[in-house]
């Protein structure tokens, strides 16, 4: 456990000792605001909810967490740092969960720091607390999720452009999987048991409910599952190619 | 102790450490040599546990290196080849790391970091972030991280890559300071490092143990080991000296005019080369015992085909 916190502190740091981290911070910052004004007309649907604030969090999270994500293990690999990494006594296990944690606390900061718009729905009207909280709740396990196919994509790599299309792609088939367009392609030939396991891979639908307030413990499960899927993957990958 | 059996390392077909076994004790300084791509840094990797074998066994102080790999981790002190560092942090930053990793806490930690901070002489650059050093500052960053833990076991591949010869022979100079009970392993392709500091070499080449025993044993492989080199201030008769007694051969360099002697196997000429020039009054202006030409030997040895 305490391996994990030392790495922990060290990935934190090292967010913030490049920009990285300030700039992920930024833009996640300035496009939230500018989709849930713009876009998701706040005003003008004169309710006091931060549904069109979160609605866009999946295409938000669908390119920045990969750019997040995609230095982890592919700037270990091409500084060769990872040959030091891996011959310290520690686990590579560890390494990959304080890997995700930290870049988790980075996108749960940003996250936070959305807090003005929280605020502003609350001096104009009275929200219900319970279901924003709840659907911050739910965007932060989602961004883990992403968060850990771009990790995973990025143990794949030494070039950090290629993790991020990789991760992108990969994301942008969780995203989708749930909507119309892709289901619609099922629908006229696949029983209804593919296209409702197709549908229940979607982030969409898991968040839709999430974002309404509805915490299902099967939801978070569903997201924790996924992250901790493409993690173990991640780990298979490491091990088996840490040397090329 | 690091025993080493059948070691053996492919990479998608190709086989880059071919079947090595080895022991190596408490007290030895090891040097690697071969040329490139000969499985040196290959051979390191499995040491160290970075790389599985394909086949075959290390055991490091009788535990074996698959079982616990972390128990053995925390005996071994690594430098990689290109002394990789975390290139955002300072090396205080990193070293500190390094320091909570191998468990230190608190005054120990910090009396650790001091201590190889004054052995390595890093004062200077604590407070740059790791990429904004010079090589040399770096490679000696990756030093203070090996050598942080005081490890029983200190593998450095590549020590005094691109470091000046200033900072080459501190570097070596630490080496051989290092405690008497140690092992270290060190690879270099520089020839004269092996014999500065180590007491056993091994050669490798295409993967083979091709070579090992002491600086000294390497030496005699030379053709010139023993050999005297004459130079005369004029010219002069020296048709006597081919025939001493132990002297198998005789070679003239053509231009310079010096005399080459090469004794034959076993025997000493020195006394006898001495003597001839005195007797004969010959005009030698400097007699030189040559202690073998290493760059030979590692030719002959490389180059032959693979047992």
């Amino acid at each position: 456990m305490s391996n994990i916190m030392i790495l922990l502190k060290r990935e934190f740091a090292s967010f913030f000792a490049t920009p990285v981290a300030y700039v992920f911070i930024g833009i996640f910052l300035t496009l939230s605001a500018v989709f849930a004004f713009f876009i998701g007309s706040f005003y003008e649907r004169g309710q006091a909810d931060l549904l069109p604030f979160f609605n866009f969090h999946p295409w938000l999270y669908l390119f920045l967490v990969p750019a997040i994500a995609m230095r982890s293990w592919s700037e270990e690999r091409k500084s060769g740092s990872i040959e030091l990494l891996m011959t310290l006594p520690i686990s590579t296990w560890q390494a990959m969960v304080a890997k995700h944690l930290a870049a988790w606390l980075v996108l749960g900061l940003a996250l936070i720091l959305t807090f003005p718009l929280w605020l502003t729905v609350n001096y104009l009207g009275s929200p219900d607390n319970g279901i924003i909280i709840a659907a911050y709740l739910g965007s932060w396990f989602m961004a883990g999720a992403f968060l850990a196919i771009g990790i995973c994509m990025s143990a794949l790599t030494k070039k950090q452009v290629i993790a991020f299309i990789l991760a992108v792609v990969v994301c942008f088939l969780f995203v989708v999987s749930g909507s119309n367009i892709v289901l619609d392609a099922f629908k006229s030939w696949a029983p209804t048991l593919v296209i409702d396991t197709v549908a229940s891979f979607s982030f969409l639908s898991h968040f839709e409910a999430m974002a309404k307030g509805v915490i299902a413990l099967n939801d978070l499960g569903y997201f924790l599952l996924v992250t901790l899927s493409w993690l173990f993957a991640g780990l298979v990958i490491i091990d088996q190619k840490k040397a090329d | 102790m690091i025993s080493v059996k059948n070691l053996k390392k492919s990479f998608s077909g190709v086989v880059a450490v071919d079947d090595l076994s080895f022991d190596i004790r408490p007290g030895e300084v090891v040097g690697f040599l071969g040329p490139n791509g000969a499985g040196k840094s290959t051979t390191m990797k499995m040491l160290t546990g970075f790389l599985e074998p394909s086949s075959g066994e290390i055991s490091v102080f009788d535990l074996n290196l698959t079982d616990s790999p972390l128990a053995i981790k925390q005996k071994i002190g690594y430098l990689p080849e290109g002394a990789p560092a975390y290139g955002d942090m300072t090396p205080l930053q990193f070293l500190s790391f390094i320091a909570q990793v191998r468990g230190y806490k608190g005054r120990e930690k910090n009396e650790r970091i001091q201590q190889v901070i004054r052995q390595i002489e890093l004062q200077e650059v604590l407070d740059k972030p790791i990429d904004n050093l010079s090589k040399g500052f770096k490679r000696r960053v990756g030093l203070a991280q090996a050598l942080l833990h005081d490890p029983q076991i200190l593998i450095l591949d590549e020590p005094t890559d691109g470091l000046d010869p200033n900072q080459k022979h501190q570097v070596r100079e630490l080496i051989k300071n290092l405690a008497k009970d140690k092992i270290v392993i060190i690879s270099t392709h520089i020839l004269e490092e092996v014999t500065a500091v180590c007491n056993r070499v091994m050669i490798i080449a295409k993967g083979q143990l091709q070579f090992d025993g002491t600086p000294n044993e390497l030496n005699r492989q030379s053709k010139y080991f023993g050999a005297i080199t004459l130079h005369f201030s004029y010219r002069a008769d020296i048709s006597g000296l081919a025939e001493l007694d132990g002297v198998a051969e005789m070679q003239v360099d053509e231009e310079s005019g010096a005399v080459t002697l090469f004794p034959e196997v076993d025997s000493q000429i020195l006394h006898l080369v001495t003597a001839h020039v005195q007797r004969c009054k010959l005009p030698v202006d400097t007699l030189v015992v040559e202690q073998g030409r290493l760059d030979e030997v590692f030719r002959n040895i490389t180059q032959r085909e693979a047992k």
